[in-house]
């Protein structure tokens, strides 16, 4: 599968991708049960000062693709194949010791839920001097400075008084400011965001995309966006790949994908979605079925018993093949047999039979 | 108080909501309880349902309002205020006609698998609410009627035996609302029904509760922290923040033109699905966090993070709901000066550096809010 074409956007790029993902596929075992595919073949690439959007529902892959990029994955029970590319180097299968030089310092991560991703038991303090001291030369006096710069860098009001506190004493909002503070101490080339914003309010929520989206534009950072919120996607990323069932089925420029979604997944996701600026009482149009009625990609489209689109041939047996993902028109790729055409359907017409 | 006799007219509300208070007391010490302060969580809200209605409460996380929504039904005991449910003052009830009167109002709530009890199948979880208040007629009667719940929540009747594990998210959501109707209440509670689900599921879920509203003729106080959503189905919207009702108006209206800062910013902040709108339409971006429910900010609340705040009026005298337009209630002082764009908003920055960390005392006479209150409010320069 090739990577795809650079996008028109981005505020700093050189040219080469800064993460590099090929046919990641994620293989959770277990002895005495079936396995499950978690990641199926997942391609995609980021520039430097680049945000690439994973978007999804719940159980779709994204946040295990995260990990395994990550190298957080366990040892135990999970197969990680394919190739992960941080800066032309190798990541899966590389040392311990590589990975801890790199994680923290060139690649940090930022989980959803601040509360559990923080230890309880340390000060906030430490915790942010902790990547200071063991990836930068500094003396424990100067990392304490520069932990406040960043604090007050991310909004942190009285920054000097919030490095002696604990995670429990700081509001949500705090915390994830906190965690995002640790992960931009050593200026990493490559952050991944699961979830940030989830968990917070809407209010808090604006904050912190808005603190994401000046770190792109300022430092040059690589942003890998995991969300499930389409808003978030349309404010944030250059470039959206929609996941189902642990496959990418649709990757564009964010300006084409919503205007002019190819997958009937995609379409029916952005119908199902109220809008605050549409009109009101205008009927939303869910997709029928829940995440659960899929079939395995090797019988043919996982999406298709939901599809509405869905015809024979969507099906391996009827085919001969599985759906691949193919070129679909400049900087857009697309797993589909029967896309939503367009100008004769308009935007999200597709799920029209309301599930009951 | 006298409950009113039950025979109004039916052009009343169904629901009045007066003065209401719920304060938990924050209690301290090792071998005596002391009560040392209060949360305010809800602290003197007025609203009414028209019948057949939807009312859509917005607002954040600690706003109390699905406090409020308890307090309704009385699942937490209300400090003070009334809640008159078809003229009847439910606050002052007990026993009995407390357990008869709850038959009408019933909840939905948000966690579908916390709120079903896993050891019991969906028939046991149905039908308990009939024989508790010893409907349904017989065993016949009951399975009957049970059928007919199924069917119009849209789940098979071959889900009576199975058990709430059992299913997903979105069919969860659905037995727990099945639970709800079953006992044909008038005034449905819904606390944040949707927002444990998929995007894709939850889609289903809204249209469902429309389609049982037009059928059934339910009132609804839905309750949620998607602006989306209760947009989508509230005929009339109210915005809570720390505990009292800072705007409430017609849905359209209020969508199409928040006048508190509150309700500004809070639109402004919801992402919309759509990247032309996105770069083009403006934020108005919020500086710090909730104040503390337990030691609201004196005056008007939101003074401490609004973008709007005028010395010193918004911090010493709290703003009471005035009608502005047609049902438009807003309770803010300057609500038509920023309307119409008298009064300029500063960024998030400028109200962090003029507010602090922490909620000052009022009457903090420097010289920032000297040019303040001489009217024009012009930007301050960050030291």
């Amino acid at each position: 599968m090739s990577i795809e074409d650079l996008p028109p956007h981005g505020a700093d790029r050189t040219g080469q991708p800064v993460l590099e993902v090929d046919e990641l596929t994620v293989t959770f075992t277990r002895r005495g049960e079936q396995s499950t595919r978690a990641v199926d073949g997942v391609s995609f690439a980021v520039a430097p000062g680049e945000t690439v959007g994973l978007v999804g529902e719940s159980g779709c892959g994204k946040s295990v693709t995260s990990l395994a990029v990550m190298g957080l994955l366990p040892r135990r029970g999970v197969q990680v194949g394919g190739s992960v590319r941080f800066d032309g180097h190798e990541l899966l299968g590389a040392s311990d010791r590589t990975l801890r030089r790199l994680r923290g310092a060139d690649m940090a991560m930022v989980f959803q839920d601040p509360l559990s991703s923080l230890n309880p038991t340390v000060p906030i303090g430490t915790q942010v001097t902790e990547v200071l001291l063991e990836h930068r030369d500094m003396s424990r006096k100067e990392a304490v400075d520069e932990a406040t710069r960043l604090l007050d860098r991310v909004g942190i009001p009285d920054p000097a008084r919030r490095l002696k506190e604990y995670p429990h004493q700081l509001s949500g909002g705090m915390r994830q400011r906190a965690l995002i503070a640790m992960a931009l101490a050593c200026s990493p080339r490559l952050l991944i965001a699961d979830e940030p914003t989830t968990a917070l309010d809407v209010t808090i929520q604006a904050q912190i995309l808005e603190l994401l989206k000046e770190l792109v534009v300022d430092t040059g950072t690589a942003l890998v966006m995991i969300t499930h919120d389409l808003g978030v996607v349309a404010g944030l990323c250059d470039r959206v790949h929609v996941m189902y069932a642990g496959r990418i089925i649709e990757s564009a420029d964010r300006h084409e994908l919503f205007a002019r979604p190819r997958q009937p997944y995609t379409g029916g996701l952005l119908a199902s979605v109220p809008r605050l600026d549409g009109p009101r009482g205008a009927p939303l149009h869910p997709i029928r079925g829940s995440a659960r009625d899929v079939i395995p990609w090797a019988q043919g489209c996982a999406f298709a018993p939901r599809c509405d689109n869905a015809q024979d041939d969507c099906l391996t047996e009827v085919s001969g093949s599985t759906v691949p993902l193919e070129y679909d028109g400049p900087g857009r790729e697309l797993r589909c047999r029967h896309p939503l055409s367009y100008p004769s359907t308009p935007a999200g017409a597709t799920a029209s039979g309301a599930a009951r | 108080m006298t409950a009113v006799p039950a025979e109004t007219p039916p052009a009343d509300p169904l629901l009045r909501v007066e003065g209401l208070q719920v304060h938990f007391p924050i209690k301290r010490g090792l071998f005596v309880d002391r009560t040392v302060g209060h949360v305010r969580a809800v602290d003197g809200v007025d609203l009414s349902i028209e019948r057949g209605s939807t009312y859509g409460l917005v607002g954040e996380s600690g706003c109390g309002k699905s406090t409020l929504g308890r307090a309704v039904l009385r699942l937490v005991e209300p400090t003070a205020g009334r809640v008159v449910f078809d003229g009847t003052d439910v606050a002052s009830l007990s026993g009995e006609p407390l357990r008869t009167i709850r038959r009408r109002m019933q909840m939905v709530f948000q966690d579908p698998l916390g709120s079903l009890d896993p050891r019991q199948n969906v028939e046991s979880l149905l039908s308990e609410p009939l024989h508790a208040h010893g409907l349904g007629g017989g065993k016949q009667g009951i399975a009957e009627r049970i059928r007919t719940l199924l069917d119009a929540v849209g789940l098979p009747s071959a889900a009576l035996r199975r058990y709430p594990h059992e299913f997903s998210g979105g069919q969860r959501q659905r037995i727990g609302i099945a639970r709800a109707i079953a006992l044909e209440p008038d005034l449905l509670i819904a606390d944040e029904p949707v927002s444990a689900l998929d995007v894709s599921v939850q889609a289903q879920v809204v249209n469902l509760l429309e389609e049982l509203q037009e059928r059934l003729g339910l009132t609804y106080l839905v309750i949620a922290h998607d602006l989306a959503v209760v947009k989508h189905i509230s005929d009339v919207v109210g915005v809570m923040y720390l505990g009292s009702l800072v705007e409430q108006a017609p849905s359209e209206v209020l969508y199409a033109e928040p006048l508190h800062p509150y309700s500004r910013a809070l639109m402004s902040a919801v992402p919309v699905p759509d990247p032309v709108v996105e770069e083009t339409r403006e934020r108005i971006l919020l500086a710090g966090d909730l104040p503390s429910p337990a030691n609201p900010p004196s005056g008007c609340r939101f003074h401490t993070r609004c973008p709007w705040r005028q010395e010193t009026r918004c911090d010493d005298e709290v703003p009471v709901l005035r009608e502005l337009g047609p049902a438009h209630l807003v309770s803010c002082h300057w609500a038509e000066e920023i309307r119409d764009g008298v009064l300029r908003p500063r960024s998030a920055e400028e109200v962090a550096a003029t507010m602090g960390v922490s909620v000052r005392p009022t009457g903090v006479g420097d010289i920032e809010s000297d040019a303040l209150v001489q009217g024009i409010d012009a930007p301050i320069e960050r030291t």
